[in-house]
Order: C-alpha cells, then structure tokens, then sequence
C-alpha cells in the first residue's frame, strides 16, 4: 500500500522525540536488567533466558506496550492532523499498518537491548541457541499482538488515558487472567481457553518450540485488531 | 474543476448542507463566504474527500470525490481551518513526509521544497521544530504544504484566520498569485478579504447557496435600493412626509434629535435625488446640514441576505 513506510518512518522518528518513549526504554532497561542479573543469571541454574521470557517480559510488556501504543491514533485526533492525514491519498490501511510497523521497529530496538543478555550468558554458559531464536520470535509476535491491541484502542478514542486503560485491561485478561482462570477448571473448557490464552500460546516458543498453531494465533489475532481498526478508522469519516 | 450537485450533509440530527449545487471553472479563484456555522468547512471536507456527503455528488479535477476519492486527493491540495501540524517535526521534514505521502517523486522532493518555501518565505525557520513557531508561520507552513504536490486545486479554508495585517496581505498576495496557475476555492468571513481576492463569490449561510456572483455583481444588486443620509431641521412627521413624496423615494426613516431631523432614506435605484432633497429643504425653508450617498457594500449585502435568507440569482 502507497505510503504505508513513509507513515511507519514517520512514527519510529516521532517515538525518538517523545520523552514516554525513552522512559519506556528507560524502565524496559532498568527491569529487564535487574531481573537478568539477580534472578536470571544465578550460579546453578541454566544458562539460558528462559526465567527473562518466560516468567518476566509478558509482565513487562503487558504494562509498557500500552504506553507506547496510546498516542499512536489519540494524538492525531486530538491535535487535528488526521484531517491532513485522512485527505492525503493514503488510504486507511495504510495509515494503520504503517503506524504498526512502525511502532513494531521500535519494539524490535527494545528487544535488541537484550541482545548484551544472551551475549553474558554465553560467557557464562553454553545456552541453546535455537531455544533463543525460538524465544526471541515468540516476543515479537506476541509483541506485534500487543501493539495491534494498543493500536486498536488508540484508535477508539481520542483520549489517551482511556486508551491506555483500556488497552490494558484487555491485555490483562488475554495475558494473565485467561491463564489463571485455565488453571482452574478442567476439561474442554480448560483446552479452549488454553487455546485463547496469549501466556499459554507463548510458553511454547520459551520452550524453543516454534509450532504452527502459535504462530498463526498470533498472526491471525494480529491481522484481525488491525482489521477492526482499520473500519473503526472509516467510520469516523461518517461521524 | 469543481462541480457540486444537490449535496447533502446530515450529522446526526443536524442538517449541516442543504441540497448546495455550484460550478467552479479552471482558473478561478472562488470565495466561499459565509457566517459561521454555515457549512463552508463541511462542503470543503466533502470536496476533499475527508468526509462523504450523505446524497448528492461532486467532481474536483474530473473526478468523483466519492467514488475515486484517490484520485481527486493527488490533485487537491487542502489547508484545514485548524493548521494542524506535529509539533516534533521540523518544517523541512514535515515537508518531506507531506509531499512522500502525496506521492510526489523522490528526486523532485528537494526542488519542491526549495520551491514551496520560496513561495510562502519559509527560509528563515525551515529548519525549526513546528512547535516553535507563531500561527502566522504554522499559517505559510500549511500552504506550503498544500502546494507542496503542485495541485491542481486549492481549497483553503479561512487562510488569513488569526494573522497580523502585514501577514495577511502577504498571504493575499500570495493567494492571488496562485489563482494563476491553480483553481483556488478559499472559505472565509472576512469580506474585504474576498472582496479583494475573489474572482468569483458563492455566500452560503445555514447550509444553503444563498447568491452567486462576482463581488461587482453582487454590490450592485444592492445598489438597486441605495441609500441617502441626510440631516434637516425642520418638524419630524412634516419632513419625513414631505421627502417622501419626492420621486423616488421607497421609504424614509427619520430620527429626531434637537430639532433636526435625521434621515434615511431608501430610494430606487439609478436616482441620484440629492440635488431634489437640498431644493425641498430651499423651498420650505428648511436648514440642511448633511446630505450624502452611503454606498453599499458587500457587508450591506451579506447582512441582508444571511438574515433574510432570501435568494438572489445574478446568473445561473
């Protein structure tokens, strides 16, 4: 689609000029780095990231993706500069995917910062590198879900705090709660909300597992929020 | 370049343009004029293509702004009311993602630039962050902006809205030079400006076309009743009465203040009936202190029509 990476280069630029997004860095360093050195990195334990993927960074990125993705569609309505944007000859989808691609970059640079993890633990350790790679794929796609979700409320609103809280109170209940609740019930009804539940599908690639089944979960919910955002997005040219 | 047919907007329960139909030919600088709330900035959304009209059609640059919604907006070149703008991004780097996104080819982005921000004196804070700058600037940047793609219409809504004098002249001059080579369709409430500008008028008031015409057109449809003003000593009901009875005349209003009278009175058009005032005063014997044409202006005559809505065709 015409114009989708002029939007996306435009967004990654404006997430360096906007301080949330170095306090999100900030914070992502700060905890991340905290977390690796007095629980991950332990004499004993497996030389590995998996306590890092696996227990930590869907808390972490439970409460830092919808800071990242509040303003992405909010501000463009509360400052106006939809209007430009909605009559240039960019169509809708392109706005919208553009400003996912573009926030996903900027994810992807988060996540690169752990790359001086995997870097320590091979001193230390000989991890498997195939269980990383596996990782590391999980977190973006469960990151690109993350901000197609943020994406979706940004985009329902023009306020940013609701979009935020909202965004992640959905987040919540797919990431933490869905899973919680399984664990509680048996039978068919614990495999299907197994089967919805974003910490169980991820689990898998933590494992070092990269099966179908996850794969298409993430990317099929992914295409679906950008979907209903980009109608979400149309309609508003009727109101 | 531009032609409207029976358009319709409804928001919700609100009726904000009512059944409008216009033409605007290639070259023309058209104003749309109209108090506020009279469905100026709704029509331009239509005509750019930011919302859809809820009947009734239109076509900017022979397309269907509806149905090929693309393609009128690479031909269209539009400055929102509000100016907006990202406060982060630099002037040159706005420009750049304008004109990208507006398809303008890589290697001609540059010149364009260098083009648009010699057009509309950009130089000096090309390179400062659009936060900085005052709306007059923000004001120049968005025009520049809507040029930046070399469009073959303009709409730009209210574009002197907030300058200084010295500001807006420039911006008129600049909207003038313009109108030579790109069909110019800008909304605004301030007369004078559209007056001096415009080739061409369309006054819509609550949602509907109200009159058409050149701004000469349209004050001398008003000349058609002109006025004359005039001060007589002399009693209130024997003057007004007597004035009255001149050729002429359509209606006097007289005020009374310290023994003399002061009139208005309304007479048709093409009389000048000064000099048979002044001879009407001579012959009672009746001191005149005043007497003078009030010419009508496009004021008198946007006043008139917006508040009786009436319709005045001076061409079809």
């Amino acid at each position: 689609m015409r114009g989708t990476w002029t939007i996306s280069q435009r967004e990654l630029l404006a997430f360096f000029c906007s301080p949330i997004a170095y306090v999100v860095l900030v914070v992502f360093l700060a905890l991340n780095g905290y977390f690796f050195s007095f629980i991950n990195l332990t004499s004993g334990e497996e030389a590995s990231l998996r306590f890092l993927f696996g227990r930590f960074m869907p808390l972490v990125l439970l409460f830092i993706m919808p800071m990242l993705t509040m303003r992405l569609m909010s501000e463009e309505f509360r400052q106006g500069t939809i209007e430009s944007l909605m009559t240039a000859p960019v169509s809708d989808a392109a706005v919208i995917v553009g400003k996912f691609l573009g926030t996903l970059i900027f994810y992807a640079l988060l996540l690169a910062t752990t790359l001086v993890y995997v870097l320590a633990v091979s001193m230390f350790g000989d991890p498997d590198i195939g269980a990383l790679v596996a990782g590391y794929i999980g977190l973006l796609l469960m990151g690109g879900l993350y901000i197609a979700v943020g994406l979706f409320f940004s985009t329902c609103t023009s306020n940013q705090i609701i979009a935020v809280l909202t965004s992640f109170s959905v987040l919540a209940v797919l990431a933490v709660l869905i899973d919680r609740f399984a664990s509680h019930v048996e039978g068919r009804l614990r495999v299907v909300l197994q089967h919805i539940s974003v910490g169980h599908q991820f689990t898998e690639f933590v494992q070092g597992a990269i099966n179908l089944n996850s794969v298409l979960f993430f990317v099929t919910s992914t295409v679906f929020l950008l979907f209903i955002s980009v109608k979400v997005l149309e309609s508003r040219r009727w109101r | 370049m531009i032609e409207v047919r029976n358009l319709t907007k409804w928001f919700g329960p609100i009726l904000a343009v009512k059944d409008i139909s216009f033409d605007v030919a290639q070259g023309q600088i058209v104003g749309f004029l109209g108090p506020n709330g009279a469905g100026k900035s709704t029509t331009l959304r239509i005509l750019t293509g930011y919302h859809p009209a809820s009947s009734g059609s239109a076509r900017v640059a022979g397309f269907d702004v509806f149905t090929e919604s693309m393609k009128v907006r690479q031909h269209v070149g539009y400055l929102p009311e509000s100016t907006p703008m990202y406060p982060e991004m630099r002037v040159r780097e706005f420009l750049k993602f304008r004109a990208k996104l507006k398809g303008v080819p890589r290697a001609e982005i540059a010149k364009r630039i260098e083009y648009v921000s010699g057009e509309c004196w950009l130089e000096e804070f090309i390179d400062r962050p659009i936060g900085q700058l005052s709306k007059g600037m923000k004001q120049r940047v968005g025009l520049a902006d809507a040029l930046i793609n070399d469009p073959k219409v303009l709409f730009l809504d209210e574009p002197t809205i907030g300058l200084d004098p010295t500001q807006i002249r420039q911006t008129r001059n600049l909207i003038a030079k313009l109108g030579e080579r790109h069909t110019v369709m800008l909304s605004s409430h301030i007369l004078s400006e559209v007056e001096a500008i415009c080739s061409d008028v369309i006054i819509i008031a609550r949602g509907e076309v109200v009159a058409r015409g050149s701004p000469s057109e349209l004050r001398a449809k008003i000349s058609e009743s002109s006025r004359l003003i005039s001060e007589i000593k002399g009693q209130d009901g024997e003057v007004a009465a007597a004035v009255k009875g001149l050729a002429g005349v359509r209606r006097v209003e007289s005020q009374s203040t310290g023994g003399w009278c002061r009139l208005s009175i309304d007479t048709a058009s093409g009389s000048d009936i000064r000099p048979l005032v002044a001879k009407l005063a001579a012959d009672k014997g009746w001191e005149l202190r005043e007497i003078r044409h009030e010419v009508a202006s496009l004021e008198d005559f946007f006043i008139k029509i917006v508040a009786e809505q009436g319709t005045v065709h001076s061409r079809q």
